[in-house]
């Protein structure tokens, strides 16, 4: 036991492990003081995560946008870098690729592929503006990506009202050709919206983690992440690594963004507010310990929740934003982590 | 229409949204200078916002037309406890500060419906009775042109803001606790060697910006919404945070940036009467603060520049 305590990796999975189940033990008992029951309300929760078919689909099709959200955050992390603009570049991702898929008339083979691509070019463009900025001026990108935000919300719903407007607040619906959706899929999981996005999701995750930890240019990432004199020093080029994890961060999120034009919806609202879903990425990379595996898994944690909070409100009526609650907490335990290294060191040092 | 008539109509508007900014990012200016970032000024808005109506709400059977001003208060007081969460985090736990102010944004958004659901048992709260009103200034409302343009049709807390933004100006720059204050968010350890407790004034400034976002939100919710829902503060607190920036973490700099974007808001609202401005499409002056508070950062319009110890958590003895 106290081998492992003092082994960096199993503690690097044991912080989130912890954050998890304390964010949950804290959600119950919030429950409890405001008068819900706990077992029944996690017990809704439980059934609409994985409960029947139906609930299996929707929770994957939740996870999807998040994986990708979630790496956006996680791929700008490495290098040293917030990227808090995850938000925008969903958004630009998701026009770009109704856009694409509303405009126009190709075959599935090209249609699909051509609609992804160019919502990643959105939000890698997205991206790469605070990249360049930081790189060039030296302003701090959490900043100019929470203004990138803003402007991406405002003129996508300006874009979508000038050029793609079918009434009441919605763009036109992307042809068939470029949909993501899939019969087998819906009939598999009775008639979800689960689609083939999370084929894209996962094969996106790999790539991050091929990148990151198998190439030359995934190590200088992660070295200017880790010390950007160290690197300089070095003879790499901090500037460039900076403006390129930036891109490639924002390119992750513009994929989320077409997840929702091209897979569940189909089409993109004008929106008043944002999505939640870059923010949640936040979270998800977070607790996903920056890692590709992390990631899926915490999404999939996420996504779970998110996805069953309504069926928790409606068998145990709890309302759903205990979720929200829940997940704060969790990252407030995980960014504070060093309360936790702190009990298990000291746990560890009284038994020598 | 005249262009003074224009001037009558901007202006009052562009004050009247101007006030929740202006408390929120001097909020944001107390926070930075002692060397926290506060990406959480949003969240604290928000708890602003509702404990501004919860209690005006509870309260305006009994006190009338000062309910909403009690409420302010209150807010202030709660929502400087819950920066406190911030403050453990972000100071004591050396919690990452932006994370930490993420989670703030969350957790306030998340425990706000959650309460209103349980205690209104639907979505939004009811209205409020008593809000805090536009009036004409005796007196000043009566000069020629200025009067019309300046002093009517505006809200007290629209020139509460303005004073108190020479208020925290006097305080940071001219007194001893300012001092102490700034030099936490510029050099720490040197303020340690000459005897300051960081962490105590670090602890203080967050939770000053607590107690003036709590107050910009409840301003902006008994006076420009009268209601809570979850998409009542939906952004503001950025704004405000803009508004520092744009202002260069200076609180007149802070409270003329706030009053300029507040210029844009009612520009982009009340726009189509006006002539000139009808022609610019609506979503140029929406987006017009954030393009201007990155150009502000680049250096385009005067280079901002962060206290140097903001972000940074201070841990004794680091070299």
């Amino acid at each position: 036991m106290q081998k492992l305590l003092k082994n960096e990796k199993f503690m690097n999975a044991l912080v989130p492990i912890c954050s998890a189940l304390l964010g949950l033990l804290a959600g119950a008992i919030i429950m409890l003081i405001s008068n819900y029951d706990p077992v029944k309300g996690y017990g809704a929760l439980l059934d609409g995560i994985i409960g029947r078919p139906k609930a299996i689909g929707e929770t994957i099709r939740a996870m999807t946008p998040l994986i990708l959200a979630g790496l956006a955050v996680a791929f700008a992390y490495k290098a040293g870098l917030f990227n808090i603009g995850v938000e925008g570049q969903l958004l630009v991702g998701w026009f770009a690729s109704v856009w694409v898929g509303y405009a126009l008339k190709l075959p599935t083979i090209v249609h699909v592929p051509l609609a992804i691509l160019v919502a990643a070019i959105a939000g890698g463009i997205w991206g790469l503006v605070p990249g360049l900025l930081k790189a060039r001026f030296k302003v701090h990108e959490v900043i100019v990506t929470i203004m990138m935000n803003y402007i991406a919300l405002y003129i996508t719903g300006d874009l979508i009202k000038r050029y793609l407007y079918a009434g009441n607040e919605k763009s036109y619906s992307i042809q068939k050709s470029a949909s993501l959706s899939s019969q087998l899929l819906a009939s598999l999981t009775e008639n979800s919206r689960l689609h083939f996005g999370i084929v894209v999701a996962l094969i996106a995750a790999i790539i991050m983690w091929f990148i990151l930890e198998k190439t030359t240019k995934g190590y200088e990432l992660r070295s200017v992440g880790i010390n950007q004199h160290a690197s300089m020093y070095a003879g790499m080029n901090v500037s460039r690594n900076i403006v390129l994890s930036m891109t490639i961060s924002g390119a992750f999120g513009g994929l989320a963004g077409a997840m929702e034009g091209l897979g569940t919806f189909g089409n993109m609202n004008v929106l008043s507010s944002f999505t939640g879903t870059g923010f949640d990425g936040i979270a998800v990379a977070l607790l996903g310990a920056n890692t590709s595996i992390g990631i899926i898994l915490a999404a999939a944690l996420f996504g779970g929740l998110k996805t069953a909070a309504p069926e928790m409100n409606f068998v145990a009526r709890v309302p759903s934003e205990l979720i929200d609650i829940i997940i704060s907490l969790i990252i407030f335990f995980v960014a504070s982590s060093y309360l936790i290294r702190w009990i298990f060191s000291r746990f560890s040092k009284e038994g020598e | 229409m005249s262009f003074l008539e224009v001037l009558a109509i901007i202006i009052p508007a562009a004050l009247y949204s101007a006030a929740p900014l202006i408390f929120t990012a001097l909020g944001g200016v107390f926070s930075e200078r002692s060397g926290v970032v506060n990406i959480g000024l949003e969240g604290l808005m928000l708890f602003g916002a509702f404990i501004g109506i919860l209690t005006t709400l509870s309260i305006e059977d009994t006190v009338g037309p000062a309910a909403p001003w009690i409420a302010i208060l209150i807010a202030a007081l709660v929502s400087g406890i819950f920066s406190l969460l911030h403050a453990v985090a972000s100071i004591t736990l050396k919690a990452d500060q932006v994370v930490s102010g993420v989670a703030i944004n969350f957790l306030a958004a998340g425990l706000a419906v959650f309460l209103i659901k349980k205690i209104f048992n639907k979505g939004q709260t009811d209205f409020i009775a008593y809000r805090i009103n536009k009036i004409d200034i005796p007196g000043l409302s009566d000069i020629p042109v200025i009067g019309d343009i300046f002093f009517s049709r505006i809200p007290l807390t629209s020139y509460l803001a303005i004073l108190f933004a020479f208020f925290a100006w006097y305080i940071i720059y001219k007194t001893p606790f300012g001092l102490r204050l700034r030099s936490v968010g510029e050099h720490p350890m040197a303020a340690d060697t000459m005897g300051i407790n960081v962490t105590r004034m670090r602890y203080i400034g967050v939770i000053l910006s607590g107690v003036l976002a709590g107050i910009g939100g409840a301003i902006y919710a008994t006076s420009i919404s009268s209601n809570f829902s979850a998409g009542t503060i939906s952004g503001q607190g950025f704004l405000a945070l803009a508004a520092m920036i744009f202002g260069k973490w200076h609180p007149i700099g802070a409270m003329g940036a706030a009053l300029f974007f507040g210029l844009a808001q009612s520009l982009s609202l009340t726009g189509a009467q006006l002539p000139v401005i009808q022609d610019i499409p609506s979503v140029y002056l929406t987006i017009a603060p954030y393009v201007l508070t990155i150009l502000a950062l680049t250096g385009f319009v005067g280079r901002a520049e962060a206290p140097k110890a903001s972000g940074v958590p201070y841990e004794k003895g680091k070299r």
